[in-house]
Formats: structure tokens, sequence, C-alpha cells
């Protein structure tokens, strides 16, 4: 909650809330809890254009005071103004390097690499400075896209918190005394073979590092490695070889798939390829003309995903449920297992889902997420391949990840082995097992038994604490190296900057470990390749792979494999399960700004509002309206969960749409050795984690302990006032009046409003170059931060913390709004991101005091911020609340690592000063004086904003509306088209296309009685 | 009762009045001309450098163009300040000994850069770019002045904002033919009507938007 709330007030009527919701008629969209309710704390807070502004003025000033300050205030601010500015010093190259023109960025492919694959990207760089990250739009894996941990992981190079220097024992050494260490300790394990020595990496995505571990291996046959990740996928890979009896990856192909059914995979937005998904998935959701066919999405999971939220039809079930759900599904498709009992509530969703995918054989696809055991993913084996859907929807490959010899090799082996003392040497490959390994297994305990440990990581971070060595790593920036992406498709890994401490790579380490060879990561990456390829020419190959980031056809085959015969048998023996206790459970997610951690120290990632909840800053137990309603919990009471002999406190958050005998838990929080922005920050869940219980554990104990604790959300903030901001058809509704979004035929629906024009008192401009606009298709728009990410590292947008987010303070120039629509229980969400919509008649211009907010001839509402003097008029009179100020001096100036990341073509703003979506002016600039030094006018395709080419699901479309043949003129005259608060006649530039969704007719009428049911407090 | 004011009352009034208002304006006149002034803007002030680098020996006597060095003026926003190597490629063969040119050999040596001082120093919140003003026919002249007859560089404008906008309001008073640009020595015979010629020849459509230069 928000503060200035009562922190002791009691939990939200949330039986009045039902009512309110049932009474209303047609759609109901409602942002959050608070609103419903409509208290009258939640009115405050809504009346005060800057929440809590006021509350930095003392009360007791009078009014002679004031005018004394006020007049004082103004001589300083005159007097400041009346700065000289001082001599600068210009320091040309000694020599220049070729291809560098100041003030002209290179770009360089190359890839992050993550678990699971790597993304794909091009890395902007202004004199040696890597500034931005873009998507690779010529990349198979993701088409230019990225995603938000993506965009952020270039803050983590200039982290002032990394590690600079070599540790042993908390005493810095130098690399030379560390080979000097492993030399010593290689020669007394080289004669038995290697016995003793471990290797713990996380899952390897890179060729060149597989082959030197499994070179290692090969030399000293008793060695072992081993491999560790927190939010791993051990259980698709058992689940594929419980099917096909051998480790395989599926690959999906969304842009095929007519009815997808997703057991509890967040496909759209958990990796690995994720971007792909979201490009293919939204291809087939924008809604075009009676020719285009959508697909249609049923989702069933645990914890509310992003995935979910684009679901036609979600239903909220408990983990331990899914197996049995997926039983039932896979009996109805006529797969031959034994009908669980039980499920009866769901009978009629299971009969629709699998009559359309019976209906579309071979255009259908059933997938699981890694939180589901191996015997799920083995069932949506056996349902794609009775329904024919394997071949075309889905294939299957060769696993991306490089694996250890023996796949048992996990964690839990190397800790039993540490722990009897048959490990001599460990050596780390980043990772932070300390902090992330499950509970049970007291990793830290067992380091202590390992005569020589190292640890390899770009922070000193809760492992190095306990390792005999620590070694700086790398930034993925800063090192040769080379990596799959999902598909698959390899990326030759460039650097960009040399180490800027004393990093190393991992493949340097690993070289230690045969005996130290003086060569380059450069040359250790390209002799992998030059044996690996059989090409005429290899320089060329090697040139081209490297340039255009990724090595042509180097995307993994599809297997020919079928489900084996005998794992049907073993289908049909699989018990009817009894039906649960019904117990609590928690289950367990990966944070969706931070993953698993390894992100804490990222301000622009703490700061991103999750989906779904719109926290910053926190993790929550995130629990259903009913069961806040049940143990009279209210949001950011903090409570107290028992799960066997292990407890953790958390404040809990009120999510709509979680199952109710369920509390969802995000990883990645409380680190004790994160940084100065991670540490201390949030609850850590991993220490109710268990190597059993990874995903989700039954029989945990809710205790409340009467402490409340604030949560940052920014789901309250700039609230609109319920107006019909929103607009969803479905597609019987779209097909029959496709101009329904401004149809005054159904203003009802749309919440009353003409959109029709309206006089207005602003002057009128005339636009005869270029009208840059821009829509958003809220059809594709998945919600998942990656805009908001690009648009912060592009525009040097500043974090201004927890409390600041309290206040509304956030500074992000695009937000994403979200939508709650139908029931409390499980409401449909729908995500809408907001930029500045670029009025035409824009009602920030005339009130500015000071001419700091112009119209630009092609249309921009263009800032100033050295004319602003911060009297936030423009704010107060913006109706989209898309104007953020400098409150504080939000920007750090000081931290010199951190001024590498800056863009250097936008201005960093100071305290005090508006700031606000420009559409990137910058890049409107660039591509102008090109196009003008090159007389011609500037191209459609040719200015890509930020958001824009971030975007995984192409949802944002930039251009020239005065030019016909332009992609965003095309998209303004979709029917769909319509202007958020139109009525006002602000004639905004950002327009919205309407979301249309693609329900089963035979479920709608099913989840109208499903919502009175909600009206009579029933669950779904 | 006597008046309280006498009839001279009259004018002390309008005085302290009217002087007021003189005042207020003469304070503000004061503070704009000063603003405005080469105190302030410093134009007109040679900078001291740690190379005594003269622009009229190289360019106005030895006629070395002014691209050899500002390499980049064509085609990028910064018009480049000439790496250390740029020096060498002569100083390597003539001047080798002058003590004058001892930083620029001791820069080469050592790998450090040269300290320059600016001369034309625009505000960090605006964004110029000289290869659009090249293309478009502004000369280095109408900005830098003769600078092939300067020993140290000084700057001749104020570059203040109201100066840019004096040329993107009326940019026929400046524009000449692009063969002409790195002359800085060069005029029109008539500029007025060659300038009206050229804007519309190289299509010159100069933009007063504020985010043409801040961003």
């Amino acid at each position: 909650m928000m503060m200035g709330f009562d922190p002791e007030a009691p939990a939200f009527d949330l039986t009045a809330i039902r009512e309110r919701l049932s009474r209303t008629t047609g759609r109901t969209y409602w942002r959050s809890l608070e609103e419903v309710a409509d208290t009258p704390e939640f009115r405050d807070f809504l009346e005060a254009e800057f929440p809590a502004a006021a509350e930095a003025i003392a009360t007791s000033l009078d009014r002679r005071q004031f005018l004394k300050l006020m007049g004082a205030s103004l001589a300083m601010a005159g007097l400041g103004a009346c700065t000289k500015q001082p001599l600068e010093k210009i320091l040309p190259y000694v020599k220049q390097p070729e291809e560098i023109v100041p003030g002209n960025p290179l770009f360089f492919a190359t890839a992050h690499p993550l678990p699971g694959g790597a993304v794909p990207i091009l890395v902007e760089s202004h004199m040696g400075r890597p500034t931005k990250i873009e998507g690779n739009p010529e990349h198979p894996a993701s088409l230019g896209a990225t995603s938000a941990l993506t965009q952020a992981s270039v803050l983590d190079l200039y982290d002032p918190d990394r590690s600079q220097v070599l540790m042993r024992a908390g005493e810095i050494r130098t690399w030379t005394d560390f080979t000097a260490a492993v030399a010593e300790i290689m020669n007394t394990l080289r004669p038995a073979g290697g016995r003793g020595l471990r290797i713990l990496s996380e899952p390897v995505v890179s060729p060149t590092l597989a082959a030197a571990i499994a070179k290692i291996l090969a030399e000293l046959p008793q060695a072992r490695w081993h491999q560790w990740e927190p939010l791993g996928r051990e259980s698709v890979r058992e689940g594929a070889r419980l099917a096909f009896d051998r480790v395989v990856e599926p690959r999906y192909n969304f842009a095929k798939a007519d009815v997808i059914v997703s057991l509890e995979s967040d496909f759209l937005f958990d990796g690995p390829g994720q971007l792909r998904h979201a490009r293919d998935f939204s291809t087939r959701r924008k809604a075009g003309d009676e020719s285009s066919s959508l697909s249609r999405l049923y989702v069933v999971e645990s914890a509310p995903s992003v995935t979910g939220s684009k679901a036609d039809h979600r239903l909220a079930l408990r983990a331990s449920e899914i197996s049995a759900f997926a039983r039932a599904l896979a009996a109805e498709l006529g797969v031959k297992v034994v009908k669980p009992a039980g499920l009866q509530d769901q009978a009629k969703w299971i009969a629709a889902a699998s009559k359309d995918l019976l209906a579309n054989p071979g255009r259908g696809l059933v997938l699981a997420g890694p939180s589901q055991p191996a015997d799920v993913h083995a069932l949506c084996h056996a349902i794609n391949d009775k329904l024919t859907n394997a071949g075309q929807t889905v294939l299957y490959t060769d696993p991306v990840e490089e694996l250890p010899p023996t796949l048992k090799d996990g964690l839990a082996t190397l800790v039993a082995d540490m722990t009897g003392g048959g490990v001599t040497a460990l050596f780390i490959l980043g990772g932070n097992p300390a902090y992330n390994a499950p509970a049970e297994l007291d990793f830290v305990a067992a380091l202590t038994k390992v005569p020589f440990t190292a640890h390899l990581s770009q922070q000193q971070d809760e492992t190095s604490l306990h390792t005999l060595w620590h070694v700086p790593a790398t930034h993925y920036l800063e090192s040769w190296g080379d990596a799959r992406a999902y598909d698959g498709t390899v990326t030759i890994q460039q650097p960009l900057i040399e180490p800027l401490y004393q990093g190393k790579s991992a493949l340097e380490v690993v070289a230690l470990l045969g005996g130290n060879q003086p060569v380059s990561d450069y040359d250790r990456v390209r002799d992998h390749w030059k044996s690996a390829v059989s090409v005429p020419d290899f320089e060329v190959f090697w040139r081209r792979s490297v340039h255009d980031g990724f090595v042509a056809g180097s995307q993994r085959p599809a297997l020919d494999i079928a489900v084996r015969s005998d794992f049907l048998t073993y289908l049909a023996q699989l018990p009817a399960s009894d039906k649960d206790s019904g117990e609590l459970e928690v289950v367990f997610r990966g944070d969706p700004t931070i993953h698993d951690g390894r992100f804490a120290n990222n301000g622009w990632l703490q700061e991103t509002p999750k989906p779904w909840t719109r926290l910053t800053w926190d993790n929550a137990a995130l629990i259903s309206p009913a069961l806040a309603e049940k143990r009279k919990l209210a949001d950011g009471d903090v409570v107290e969960l028992l799960l066997g002999s292990r407890k953790i406190t958390a404040p809990v958050w009120t999510t709509p749409g979680q199952p109710e005998q369920t509390v969802t838990l995000h990883l990645g929080y409380g680190r004790t050795r994160g940084g100065h922005i991670g540490t201390g920050v949030g609850f850590s869940a991993y220490a109710l984690r268990t190597v059993e219980d990874a995903w989700f554990a039954s029989g945990v104990k809710m205790r409340r302990t009467g402490v409340h604790y604030p949560l940052a959300t920014t789901q309250t903030h700039h609230n609109m006032e319920g107006r019909e901001l929103f607009r969803t058809a479905d597609l019987a509704t779209y097909r029959a009046a496709p101009n329904f979004a401004r149809d005054p035929e159904h203003r009802e629906e749309i919440g009353g409003h003409d959109d029709g024009a309206v006089p207005s008192m602003y002057p009128d401009w005339k636009y005869e170059g270029n009208a840059w606009g821009m829509t958003i298709d809220l059809s594709a728009c998945i919600g998942c931060n990656a805009c908001l990410v690009a648009c912060q590292a592009e525009n040097n947008i500043a974090v201004v913390g927890k409390e600041q987010v309290l206040r509304g303070r956030e500074m992000h120039w695009i937000r994403i709004d979200r939508y709650f629509e139908g029931g409390l229980d499980n409401p449909a969400v729908y995500n809408q991101p907001v930029p500045c919509m670029q009025c035409e008649k824009a009602p920030c211009e005339v009130v500015c005091p000071v001419n700091a907010t112009n119209h630009s001839s092609e249309g921009l509402n263009d800032m100033t911020y050295n004319r602003c003097v911060g009297t936030r008029y423009c704010a107060n009179n913006c109706p989209y609340k898309v104007r953020r100020f400098n409150f504080y001096l939000f920007q750090d100036w000081d931290t010199e690592s951190l001024k590498g990341q800056r863009n250097p073509d936008v201005t960093v703003r100071s305290r005090g000063v508006m700031e606000k979506c420009t559409y990137c002016v910058q890049r409107i600039n660039s591509a102008r004086i090109q196009a003008r030094k090159e007389d011609r006018p500037v191209r459609d395709g040719e200015i890509v904003t930020a958001c824009q080419q971030a975007c995984p699901s192409d949802a944002i479309v930039f251009g020239n509306i005065n030019d016909r043949e332009s992609r965003v003129a095309a998209t303004k005259s979709d029917p769909r088209n319509y202007a958020l608060l139109a009525e006002l006649g602000t004639k905004p530039r950002t327009t919205y296309l309407a979301a249309i969704t693609n329900p089963n007719p035979e479920l709608v009428a099913d989840a109208k009685s499903t919502a009175r049911a909600d009206e009579e407090g029933g669950q779904l | 009762m006597a008046q309280v004011f006498k009839p001279s009352s009259n004018t002390y009034s309008k005085l302290v009045i009217f002087g007021a208002l003189a005042a207020v304006g003469g304070i503000g006149l004061v503070g704009y001309l000063l603003n405005t002034s080469p105190y302030n803007t410093g134009a007109y002030m040679a900078r001291s450098q740690p190379v005594p680098f003269s622009h009229k020996h190289h360019n106005g006597e030895l006629g070395i163009d002014c691209r050899y060095c500002h390499t980049s003026v064509e085609n990028a926003a910064f018009a480049g300040i000439p790496p250390t190597q740029t020096c060498m490629n002569c100083h390597s063969q003539i001047w080798t000994e002058a003590p004058m040119l001892e930083p620029v050999r001791a820069s080469f040596r050592t790998g450090q850069s040269l300290e320059w001082t600016r001369v034309h120093d625009l505000p960090d919140f605006v964004y110029f770019n000289h290869s659009i003003h090249i293309t478009k026919g502004i000369g280095c002249a109408s900005c830098h002045g003769n600078v092939a007859g300067m020993n140290l560089t000084w700057s001749v404008a104020p570059l203040t904002m109201g100066w840019c906008l004096d040329c993107h309001r009326n940019p026929a008073a400046n524009v000449r033919p692009r063969e002409m640009i790195f002359d800085t020595t060069w005029a029109a015979a008539d500029q007025n009507v060659l300038g009206e010629k050229l804007v519309s020849e190289y299509h010159v459509q100069p933009r007063q938007d504020c985010s043409t230069c801040h961003r």
C-alpha cells in the first residue's frame, strides 16, 4: 500500500468489492483493488497531483517567511543563471582508430549469453563505450527483439559494485599468483587422473567453452563437471527422456499454431526462445480482415504470468493439480492414460479445449513449463504426437545447452561429494550457489570441506565470500566467446571494450586447468571454429559470422524421432491421482525483473514494475483475494511462511488471478552480498526451496505477524478515473463491427464517449513535411517491459528508488498500464503501454510560463530542459500523466563508471526539470540530417524508436503519418485504431489498436456463469 | 493647514517613477549587453594552447585544406580535432627538433593526448551538427570567421541562441556555393541575390523547432 495509508487499516472489504464488480454491466475495467474499493485514502492519493509533494515544506511557514524565502530563491536563481561558461579542454586521439568518427556511433553484433540460449544483439558504441543494446534484426532467434534483461545488461557492465581485483582469502592477489596456485594444485591432481577436481558451471551455451571443458575431462577422466542453475530446465530434459528415450529440446512454432494449450509455460516471457515466440504469436493475434485467422490461447497456471495475461481462457489451478489436469486433457484427446478423478469443476473447460485441439490436428500445440514435473512434459509430447502436431508446430532438436556427460551430476551430487571429502579442488565458473542452492544442501558448509575453491564472478557475492580464491569475471561485452541462441544458431560473441577491471573469462580459467597456454580468447574461439567447420575459405566465414552476428545455417536441425511405444504403456499405467488434500501451496518463480537474482544490483530492473503486480523494488508473497479475505490480510501485511522446518517472512500482495490455495514467491531477492542496490532488498524465497520441491510445495503454513511493510507499486499512480481507456472485443464482435472501438453505436460498450471532432481553443497547426506518429497494437502487446528498459537506456532516465516510487515519482517515460476486467478471482488482464501522446492540440504547451515545451513543425511536443524552471504546470495540465519531474537530483552525476553508459545524444537532466518521451527525437534528428544530406525524404522504417526496436511482439509502429505508404499510416487506418481520451480533443499522435481476443464460444457462456458464481462468492 | 506636498513634489515624484523605470530598464540592458558581450561569450579572445598552432600559417600560407585535420566535418556532427598522428605526418619530417613542437612529440611518444583549450564551446544541452551545415552551403567562415588569417585561434561569434536563429531565419545571408565552403576569405559579390538562389537550389530548410538543437 502507498504511504499516507493507515498501515493499521483493515483489509479491504473484498466482499464489497465483489458486490461492486457484480453490479456493473457490460465490460468493467479496473486497475487495482483500491480503485474498486474506492476508499477515501485512495481518493486523497489520486487527488494530490504529486502525492506527498507538499510534505517537504514545513507547515509552520507563515506568509512573511514564505515571501522572504521566495524572494531570496528568486534572487539566487537569477544570479545562479549568470554563470560564465568555464573553459573546457578537448583531447584528441594520439592515433585515431580507423573506423571511429567522433560523433557517429558504431554498431557491433554480439550475443548476451543466458542459460537456455543467448540473445543475439547489436551494441551501439560511442567512441569505444557500449551504451545501448539493440536486437539483431537478421538473427532468426529474435528477429531484432530484445528482452528487458538484455536491455538492462549494459548497465551491469558499468556497475560500480563490480569486482575489480583478484582475491585470496580476502586479500588482493594477482593473476600470476592465481595461475601459480592452480598449476600447483593441478600438479597434485593430474597423476590421479584428476580425481578430486570438480568444475561447477551454469548451463553452458558456448560451444568453445564446452569443448574446452570436454578436453579437460578427457585428459583427466576422474574429474567431473557439474551444472547448477536455479531456474533450470531439468524437468524439460527429463520429460523428453521419458517420451523419447533421449534428451531433446522442443522448438515451437507459434506462427503455425491455431490452438495453444499452455500448462504453466510462460513461453512469451520466460526464455529460452521467448522473443521469437512473442513475435510469431503476435502475428497470429493481429486481427486483420476476414482472411486472417486468430490463434486461441488456453493457459493453465498456478502463478500469474505474462503468457497468462494474453490467454483467451485462463484457468488458475494449483501447481500440484496441473499434472492431473494434463492427464485429463490427454485422456480426452485419446491418449491412453487413466483419466484422473477430480477436476469436475474444470471438466467443461477441458472438454472445450480438447474439442478445439481435436478440430485442429497438426495446427495445435500443448506445452508445459519447466515448473511442471517431467511427467507433464512427457504427456505433452504424447499429445502433440497423437494430434500430429509434432513436426508441424513443434520440432525436436538436440539441446542447446551443452550438458555434462552424466546429467545426474547436479549440484546435489557435488555437495554430497564435497561433504564426503571427495573434492580437492572446485572451480565455480559463474553462478552463485551459496545464495541460490536448494535450502537443504548446505553449500556453504560443504565449501569449507574443500581445500581449494575458486569462484569466477562479476561481483564479490555470497559465494565469493566463502571460496578461497575469487576471480573477477569479464562482462560479456568485454570478452571473446561464442554462444548458441535457443534454436542453436551460433553467435560469435565479440567484445566491445577491453575489460574495465582485471576480469577474466571462463575460457581463460578453464585453460589454466590444462596448463596455462599464452593464447587469447580470440584465438581460442577462432581455433575452435577453424576445426569445427569445413569451409573453403575460413577467413571469409569468420569475418562474415562475426560481422553478421550469427553463423549462417548453424541452427540445430530437427530430429526425426517419435514417442517411444513403451512410454505409452507407461502412461497407461499412471495411477489416477487422488483428489489432493487442498493444503496451501507455495510456488517458486524466477523474478520477472531481476530473474534468479543475478540482476539484483541493476537499478533499472529493480525499478521496472513487474508484470501483473506492478510492484517495484521488492518481491512479495502473492495471494489470492479469496485467501486475503479469509485470513484478513491487507497488502503489505507481513506473514510468516512455514514449510517443514524452514521459515521465511514476507509481505503479502493480493493478486487477482492467483489460485486460492497458492502463494507465489519470486526468487532473486534477499541478497546479502548483492551490491549497493541489491543487498537487503526483499526476502529470499530460496530459503524454502528444496531439491525435490524446486518449483512448488504443498503444506505451507501462513501466519500473520502483525507487522506492516510498505510495498512500492505503480499500479495506482496516474489513475485515469475509470474512463474507457483500454478497448477490447472478442473476435465475433470485431468481425461484426470492425470499428467497434470508435463506432458511436458501441458507445455504450466503450464508455459512452464520443470520439468525434471536438471544437478546440488550441491553435491549429499545419504539418506539411513529416508528421511523426505511433500506433501501439494492444492485441500484440504482452506487457513484457522490454520497451520500458530500452527507453531508460536510450534516454538516460534516472532511477529514483523505492521511497520515491512510493510517492509516485518514478521517471519512466513509457509506462505499462495494467487493467483487470471481470471478476475478482480470475479477471482478464490487459496491458497498455503509455508513452507521451504527442498531442496535436497539446494542453501542456499552452501553460508553460517559460516556453520550455513547444510544438514542433513535425508535431512533436518538444521539451527544452535548459529552459524548464520546474513549475510543473505542464504535468498538471497533461490528461495522460506522461510527464515526469525531477524532484531531486535523481541522476547519478558522480559515479565515474556510470558515466560511460550514458547516451551522448541525449541531455542528462538535472533536478527541478520536467521530462518526457520525445519519440526518441535524437534518432529522428539523425535520420533527418542523413536524409537531407542525401536530398531525399526520410524513408519509412529509417527511424526506429528505442521502444519499437526492443518490442518482441512488434506492437509498436512509428513513422510519418503524412506518408500514405508508411506502415504507421496503414495502422492508423486500421478499423481498430482509437485514441486515448479522444473526447478531450487533444488529437494525440500516439494511438492504439484495440485488442481482439479469440475466446472459445463454448466457454464464453461458461465464463459468464462463472462470473455469476463469483458474485455469489464462489471460486472457479 | 499647509499643503503637505509642494508643487515641486510633482516633479520629484515623476523623477522617481521614471527614474525607477529607467533604472530597471537600464539594469536589464546592461545585463543583456554584458551577457552577449565578448566578456561573457569569450568571443575575440585568442586562447592559449599547449602548442601555439597557427591556422594562418598552415591554412592561409601553406594552403592545407581544413579537412586535412578536421576530417569528419562533412559526415559527422563533430568536425574532429586532429590526432597527434596528423601533426606528425609532417613534423616527423620537418621542424623535427623545434622546441615549440616538443609537446606534440611528447604526446606521440607517450601516447598521452594533447590538451587543447576549446575555442568554440557550445553548452552541453546544444546539439550542433557540422555535416548538415556544410552540405547546405554554410561555409566555415560564417561561424568561425577568417580562420586562415588567425595566428592563435579565437572565435568571432557569440554562439548565442539568438545568433543561431538569425541565420536559421534568414539563411540567404550566409549560404554560399559548395565549392567555396572551405575558403574562409571568400565573399560573394552580391550575397542577397546569390543566397536566395542557392537556398532554393540546395533545398535549405532551416528548422526553428526547439528539438532541432535541444533534446
